[in-house]
C-alpha cells in the first residue's frame, strides 16, 4: 500500500480504512498481533487483515462484517485526526485543477495543518513532483512528517517548520504552484512570488472571510499577478429516496380512482419497489437534498504569475 | 495559417518564440507584441460625481456619431486612442461616479482594444473554454464537475483506468494530464472510433499515447460472456470494413487529430481559442474529402494500406481485450450521452475491488435509477449522488460581491467504491428487491446507516 500506488493485498504496516456503513469508517494501522474493536466485534489483524485483498468483506467476532478499503487521499480526508480545520475534497478538487497540477509539478503549501490537502497534492504530483510544505506550529509539523513516513510518501514531500509570512517557503524559483491557507495570506504573496518559477506559475489562496480576500487580491495585484479570480464551490449531496405522495380524495367514485391520469400504479416505473403500492398514492424516486449542508468553507482566489 | 477569433483574424507566425502568457495586440492581419503592462493612462481626469441624480438618459451624451467612430477605426487608429476620444466626447462622463467611470472605460476597452493572450493548454483552460463555448459537445460538464471527477476517481500516475466518454475527448485529456504518461488508459468508444478532438488540444507528447488503448463498446458484452475471442474475431475484418465504410468521418477524425497532436507538440503553439478548433474541424472535413478522392484514384494501394491498418487495429484490439480481461482496473470514469445504468453495470466488471468509480450525467434522474440498480447488484459501497455549485466573485475595493450571473447547472455525479462481490448475493440478485423490504437483522444494522 501507498497513498500514491495501489496495492492488491493488505500488508503489515499498511494504513487501511475500515468501512462500517455509510459515512461510518475509520483508519487502522495494520500490525501483526494487534486487534481493533468495532461495534460488530473484534478484528484480528494477523488473521483477518494481513494477506487479504483490499475491498474484502471481513467478518468480525460477533458475526457482523466490515469492508477493508485501500487508502486514498479522499478517504483519508474523511478519516484523518484533525489538528486544525481541514480542507475537504470538494475544495481540493477545484484547487488541484485550477493550479494545473499533474505528475512532475512542484508545489509549495502553507500551512500544512492536518495534511488533508497535502496528501491530495502529493498524490497528484507523484512520482516525479515534490511538495514543499511549511507549518509554523512545531508539533503539527512533526506530526505531519510522521504521517507522511507512515503513508510511504516521505520522498515526495519536505516539511519545513517556519513562519511563511516572515521566512517564506525555503525555496525559490522552483514551484509551478503555490497554495496558501493561512490567516494573513497577503503577507506571504511576496514570498509566494519568489518561490514560483521565473517563467511563471499559479497561485491559490483560501480564506473564509471576504476582507481577507480583498487584501489578498490587492497584494496580488501589487506583485504583478494576473488573471486574478475568486471562486466559491459548494457541494450538494442528495439522498436517493422513494417517495410516495397520497392522492387527495376529491370525492370521485371509487372505481374511477384506479384509472386516474397518473401512471402511479405502473409497476414498470423505473424498477422502484411498488409491490405494496396502496391505492391512491403516487410513488417516485427523488434525490432529496440533505437537511443541512455546508454553506461556506472559504473563498478561493486564483492568480497567475507570468 | 489564418485564424479567426472573436471577430478578428490573424496569423500566428509572430507569436512563435514568445513565452506563454504573452499578450498580443492585433493589427491588420498579423500579430504584434505590445508590452506586458499597459501604462495606466486614465489618471488625469480625477474629476467625478458622487451620484447619478442629475444624469438623464437622453441618448445624446456621446457626441461622436456611429460614422465618426467607424471613420476612426478605418483609419487604423489605436484602440486606446479611440477610447480616449469616446471619454472626451461623453458629456456625462465627468458627472459619473468614480466607479461608474471605471466601468465605462473597462467596457470601451473591451470593445476597442483587442488584445490576445496566448496560454499553454491545460485541463483548466480547455474545460473552461469548452463549457463556455461548446457545452453541448461535452454534455454540459462544467469544469468544477470535471475537477470533482478527477479527485473522486483518485486519478494519478500509475493507474490503469477505464474511461467511457462522449465529451469530445476532454475527459480523456484531463485523465491523461493527471496520469502524466504513467500507467494505462482504456477508452471505451461507441460507433466507429473514439473522438479525441479536445484531447489533441492538450498537445500531449507522443509517449503519452503509447499506453492509451481503445475498445469498442459494442464488443463489451461478448468480452464479458467469453465469446469474444472465439466467435467474434473471425468475422472482425468484415465488421471493421463495414464500420469504416459507414463512419469514415469519425475514423479520419481520429487519425487527423493524432496528426494534429504531433503538429501541435512540434510547433509548441497552442491557442486559447475555439475558433482554432472550428478551423481544425474544417480542415478535417477537407481531408475527409481528399481521402475519398484518393480512394478512387489509387484504389489498389489504398486497399493494401487499409488492410495493413486493419491488421494493426485488430492487434491493438486483442491487446486491449487482454488488458480488460484481467479485470483489475484501478477505476472507472463515465461521462457520456448514453444512459449510465447499463454502462456501469457492465463496465464495473472490469474494475478491481476497493477502487473508486465516478459517473457523470447531465440529469439527475438516470443517476437515481443507476443508484438503485447498483445497490441491487451489490459490490459497491459509499454510493454518493452529488452536484457542485460554483459561484465567482468580483473583488474590488468597496465593490466586492458575487458576480451577477452564475451557471445554472453543471451536471450530477454518482460516485462510489467497488468491493468484492458477494457470490451468494449476485446469484439471488432478483430476490434483492425483496430483501430490501425485509432485511435480516444483521443487514438492518448497516441498512439503517445507509438510508
Amino acid at each position: 500500500m501507498s497513498f500514491v500506488e495501489y496495492g492488491d493485498t493488505i500488508k503489515d504496516g499498511d494504513t487501511a480504512i475500515v468501512f462500517l456503513g455509510h459515512e461510518s469508517m475509520f483508519p487502522v494501522k495494520v500490525q501483526h498481533g494487534t486487534v481493533t474493536q468495532t461495534k460488530y466485534g473484534v478484528i484480528r489483524h494477523s488473521t483477518d487483515l494481513i494477506g487479504k485483498k483490499y475491498g474484502s468483506k471481513v467478518t468480525c467476532s460477533k458475526g457482523g462484517w466490515v469492508f477493508i478499503l485501500h487508502p486514498t487521499p479522499e478517504l483519508w480526508t474523511m478519516n484523518l485526526p484533525h489538528r486544525t480545520q481541514i480542507l475537504y475534497s470538494t475544495d481540493i478538487s477545484i484547487i488541484t485543477m485550477m493550479l494545473e497540477l499533474k505528475p512532475g509539478s512542484i508545489v509549495c503549501e502553507s500551512g500544512t495543518g492536518s495534511g488533508s490537502l497535502s496528501h491530495a497534492l502529493i498524490r497528484t504530483v507523484a512520482p516525479t513532483g515534490h511538495l514543499y510544505t511549511v507549518e509554523f506550529h512545531q508539533q503539527r509539523a512533526e506530526k505531519a512528517r510522521e504521517e507522511f513516513r507512515e503513508h510511504g510518501v516521505e520522498h515526495l514531500v519536505t516539511v519545513t517548520n517556519q513562519d511563511v509570512c516572515k521566512n517564506g517557503f525555503g525555496v525559490s524559483n522552483v514551484a509551478d504552484a503555490v497554495f496558501l491557507d493561512i490567516p494573513s495570506p497577503w503577507e506571504a504573496i511576496g514570498h509566494a512570488k519568489s518561490a514560483l518559477k521565473a517563467e511563471g506559475g499559479r497561485i491559490c489562496s483560501f480564506s473564509p472571510c471576504i476582507e481577507q480576500v480583498q487584501r489578498t487580491c490587492l497584494a496580488m495585484e501589487e506583485h504583478g499577478f494576473t488573471e486574478i479570480n475568486t471562486l466559491e464551490i459548494l457541494l450538494r449531496v442528495y439522498n436517493v429516496r422513494t417517495i410516495s405522495l397520497q392522492i387527495p380524495d376529491l370525492g370521485k367514485a371509487s372505481e374511477d380512482s384506479s384509472s386516474i391520469g397518473f401512471d402511479s400504479s405502473n409497476p414498470s416505473n423505473q424498477g422502484s419497489p411498488c409491490t405494496n403500492l396502496q391505492q391512491g398514492t403516487v410513488q417516485f424516486k427523488s434525490g432529496v437534498p440533505l437537511r443541512e449542508m455546508v454553506g461556506h468553507t472559504g473563498y478561493l482566489t486564483f492568480a497567475t504569475k507570468s | 495559417r489564418k485564424i479567426i477569433f472573436e471577430k478578428q483574424w490573424f496569423y500566428l507566425d509572430n507569436a512563435i518564440g514568445h513565452i506563454y502568457g504573452t499578450t498580443f495586440e492585433v493589427t491588420s492581419g498579423g500579430n504584434l507584441q505590445p508590452k506586458q503592462e499597459m501604462e495606466e493612462a486614465a489618471t488625469e481626469t480625477k474629476e467625478a460625481g458622487t451620484d447619478n441624480r442629475n444624469i438623464v438618459d437622453d441618448g445624446k451624451s456621446q457626441k461622436l456619431t456611429h460614422d465618426d467612430i467607424k471613420a476612426l477605426k478605418d483609419k487604423g487608429i489605436k484602440g486606446q486612442e479611440i477610447v480616449q476620444q469616446l471619454i472626451e466626447n461623453s458629456t456625462t462622463f465627468r458627472d459619473k461616479t468614480e466607479f461608474a467611470q471605471d466601468k465605462y472605460i473597462k467596457k470601451k476597452k473591451k470593445k476597442y482594444e483587442a488584445v490576445i493572450t496566448i496560454l499553454r493548454p491545460s485541463t483548466r483552460i480547455l474545460s473552461t473554454m469548452y463549457y463556455a463555448r461548446e457545452p453541448g459537445k461535452i454534455n454540459h460538464l462544467r469544469y468544477d464537475t470535471l475537477a470533482q471527477m478527477l479527485t473522486l476517481g483518485n486519478i494519478h500516475a500509475g493507474n490503469k483506468m477505464i474511461v467511457m466518454e462522449t465529451c469530445a475527448g476532454l475527459v480523456l485529456g484531463a485523465v491523461m494530464e493527471r496520469m502524466g504518461g504513467y500507467g494505462s488508459i482504456i477508452q471505451m468508444y461507441p460507433g466507429g472510433g473514439p473522438v479525441r478532438a479536445a484531447t489533441s488540444c492538450f498537445g500531449f507528447p507522443k509517449p503519452f499515447f503509447n499506453n492509451l488503448h481503445e475498445f469498442p463498446l459494442s464488443k463489451v458484452d461478448s468480452l464479458l460472456s467469453g465469446t469474444f475471442s472465439t466467435e467474434s474475431l473471425p468475422s472482425e475484418p468484415e465488421d471493421n470494413a463495414l464500420v469504416e465504410e459507414e463512419s469514415n468521418g469519425s475514423i479520419d477524425d481520429k487519425q487527423a487529430s493524432l496528426q494534429e497532436t504531433e503538429e501541435e507538440s512540434t510547433t509548441e503553439t497552442a491557442m486559447e481559442s475555439n475558433q482554432t478548433e472550428e478551423q481544425e474541424t474544417m480542415d478535417i472535413n477537407a481531408e475527409d474529402i481528399g481521402f475519398k478522392e484518393n480512394q478512387g484514384k489509387e484504389n489498389k494501394e489504398n486497399v493494401r494500406e487499409k488492410q495493413r491498418k486493419q491488421q494493426e487495429r485488430r492487434k491493438k484490439l486483442i491487446e486491449t481485450a487482454a488488458l480488460l480481461r484481467e479485470k483489475n482496473a484501478d477505476g472507472l470514469i463515465v461521462a457520456s450521452k448514453f444512459h449510465p445504468t447499463p454502462l456501469l453495470l457492465s463496465l464495473l466488471e472490469f474494475v478491481a475491488p476497493s477502487r473508486p468509480f465516478v459517473v457523470y450525467c447531465q440529469y439527475k434522474e438516470p443517476l437515481l435509477e443507476c443508484y438503485t440498480k447498483l445497490r441491487e447488484r451489490g459490490g459497491v459501497i459509499n454510493l454518493k449522488l452529488s452536484e457542485t455549485w460554483l459561484r465567482s466573485y468580483q473583488v474590488l475595493p468597496d465593490r466586492s460581491h458575487p458576480k451577477l450571473t452564475m451557471s445554472g447547472g453543471g451536471g450530477y455525479l454518482l460516485s462510489g467504491i467497488t468491493v468484492v462481490l458477494d457470490k451468494s448475493k449476485s446469484d439471488s440478485s432478483s430476490l434483492e428487491a425483496l430483501k430490501m423490504e425485509e432485511p435480516s437483522s444483521k443487514k438492518r444494522k448497516v441498512q439503517d446507516l445507509h438510508c
